[in-house]
């Protein structure tokens, strides 16, 4: 930043008596940047804001098989589809309170692994030393990889009588038997393993990166203080690291808890109720039910939530970043 | 800066370990892809009874994965490199002009990025469907449709680390470049392009990772003649068999040309992050 505002800030004087020179140039100008911008709205508005206005009219309406065909005959009830599957005391507002739990666990420690094994593998990989490069290279490959090519790989690890994680567990001796990982309790573990897997070399990526940002200087001078490398840590990388971390949490946070993918690709459109993950949740009420009025109502409040969480994390931040 | 024995004995442990979790998976794909029919429906083993490269035969009769790949391959380049020209621009204007409205498009546009795929999947399937019935262009169950909704996908951070790369690049080449009379795409695409080639190239690779490894849209929006390799793989698992070594050389096969590309180029895609969204 420092390196392009200081020519401006150089060249300022040189310019006001420029600047009332090209009223003509200014008029043309102000049109240009709107122009400019005319592909990338176009197509957010139709792929991204048109739909979720119609998805938000769609769950107001009673938009079961009955009505799929023909839109014009699906009967307006207002807020009925949120009343009905948010009502706790009913058996789907249960079924979307767990699932809620579930993500809400499955987000919290999949962000949390990937962030630490991120931030391990990118401070040990700070000082160069013969294979960094190599290493460095490896990390990032699982987040190259095609998430069906890496899930289907994962799942045939994670298969009861043929797979590899069975195998180890037999052999090592932690097990007496084969345990099942796709269904029932263990698949929460499974899908978590997998999540991790996936996401942590992009932690890795963003906080490699923002680690070139920092001066060995700082290091060096913390050193020749005493600091060790815990008191490093905590007084130069952390700190230094901060704008990459806010940025990143939310980014990790967003994807983790709207995953879709992983679990879908692990378990088919069904996912065991341990590894029951919202958006799967309304992906089988949308899709296996056909209660598209349904599916939109929680999805409107999945959109919601997340749009009060990341509010409130942004503001948290913020405040405390101008307090430092 | 010395670095200490057990600083060093630690550094070892948590690569080794991070090793070994990285590489599992990668490994059983290798081996499994190898390895004969009746290797995989038995025991898991380490090593192949017998290598093989039957099942990278196979795989292309057990499903059609040539089309797949031919339909994964066009909707992804095409989606990435539309995806990239309309970011440019997006990203010129944001970096070089102030204009009312600028703010509100940067937000609104990245808040996007955190809308749940599945609250507008179905109404965008449904718009695709009754623009096809009403105006004759096919959208739903087409590459065109993929093209568009990929595309999309991937503009929001596109648009954020290009605008990030052109800020890094310093306003006073633009100057000089208007003080020889060069208008505004002049000072584009002979100043600002030249400089921002790292940051253009890893924002093509995301683009084209996204549409390679996209799921739950080409899940729904794609027939047979567009299915893409997201949905296509599930073709293995038949109902009596899961053809586990053509699923991982199928797999393989699938990775190879996007992991080679990611990490030939992730030296300028580690670049193109530190100037454009580490700031």
């Amino acid at each position: 930043m420092t390196a392009t505002t200081a020519p401006d800030r150089l060249r300022r004087p040189a310019t006001p008596p420029r600047a009332p020179a090209r009223p003509a140039r200014r008029t043309r100008r102000s049109l240009l940047p709107y122009l400019l911008l005319v592909p990338a709205v176009v197509l957010e508005l139709g792929v991204h804001v048109v739909p979720m206005v119609v998805g938000v009219w769609m769950s107001l309406l009673e938009l079961t098989q009955f009505h799929i065909r023909d839109w014009s005959t699906a009967p307006f009830v207002g807020l009925d589809n949120y009343r009905a599957t948010l009502d706790v005391d009913t058996a789907a507002g249960q079924e979307l309170l767990h699932s809620f739990w579930v993500t809400a666990a499955y987000t919290v420690a999949s962000v949390g692994l990937s962030w630490l094994l991120g931030i391990a593998a990118a401070v040990v990989l700070q000082r160069p030393f013969r294979g960094r490069a190599f290493l460095r290279t490896l990390f990032l490959t699982p987040y190259a990889l095609p998430i069906y090519a890496a899930v289907v790989t994962w799942s045939f690890m994670f298969q009861r009588d043929t797979g590899l994680v069975n195998q180890v567990l037999l052999d090592t001796g932690i097990t007496d038997h084969r345990p099942f990982w796709l269904i029932g309790g263990n698949s929460f573990v499974a899908v978590l393993v997998v999540s991790v897997w996936r996401s942590w070399p992009f932690a890795f990526l963003c906080l490699m990166a923002g680690l070139q940002n920092v001066p060995d200087d700082m290091y060096e001078a913390a050193y020749i203080d005493g600091a060790g490398f815990w008191r490093r840590f905590q007084y130069v990388t952390l700190p230094m690291l901060r704008p990459v971390n806010q940025v990143l949490l939310l980014v990790l946070f967003l994807w983790t808890f709207n995953d879709f993918n992983t679990p879908y690709l692990l378990f088919g459109g069904s996912a065991p109720p341990a590894a029951d993950l919202v958006s799967i949740h309304i992906y089988q009420s949308s899709f296996i039910i056909w209660d598209f009025g349904a599916g939109s109502a929680m999805s409107v409040t999945l959109l919601l939530f997340l749009l009060v969480v990341t509010a409130g994390y942004l503001f948290l931040t913020r405040r405390r970043r101008s307090d430092a | 800066m010395r670095e200490t024995a057990a600083e060093r004995y630690v550094r070892w442990v948590v690569l080794a370990l991070l090793t070994v979790f990285t590489v599992t998976p990668l490994y059983v794909m290798l081996t499994s892809a190898a390895k004969p029919l009746r290797d995989v429906q038995g025991d898991f083993t380490w090593l192949p009874s017998r290598p093989t490269l039957q099942a990278f035969v196979d795989m292309w009769r057990t499903v059609p994965l040539g089309r797949y790949l031919a339909n994964s391959l066009v909707v992804s380049s095409v989606a990435a490199v539309f995806s990239v020209t309309v970011a440019i621009f997006a990203a010129f204007a944001l970096s070089r002009y102030r204009f009312r409205g600028r703010g509100t498009f940067s937000v609104t546009v990245l808040s996007t990025q955190m809308f749940p795929g599945i609250l507008f999947l179905l109404p965008l399937f449904l718009i695709y469907v009754n623009l096809g019935n009403a105006t004759g262009i096919e959208l739903y169950a087409s590459r065109t449709g993929l093209i568009i909704t990929y595309l999309t996908f991937s503009l929001p951070f596109s648009i954020w680390m290009l605008t990030g790369y052109f800020d890094s690049i310093p306003r006073g080449l633009d100057e000089a470049a208007q003080v020889d009379g060069a208008g505004p795409m002049r000072v584009l695409f002979q100043v600002i392009l030249p400089a921002s080639v790292p940051g253009i190239v890893a924002v093509t690779v995301y683009a084209f990772m996204t549409a390679w490894g996209e799921v739950l849209f080409a899940s729904v929006m794609t027939d047979e003649s567009s299915r893409t390799l997201a949905v296509g793989l599930k073709g293995y698992a038949t109902q009596y068999n899961v053809y586990w070594n053509q699923v991982m050389a199928a797999s393989l096969v699938v990775s190879v040309p996007v992991v080679a590309g990611f990490l030939f180029l992730q030296r300028y895609f580690v670049a193109g992050l530190t100037a454009g969204a580490v700031k």
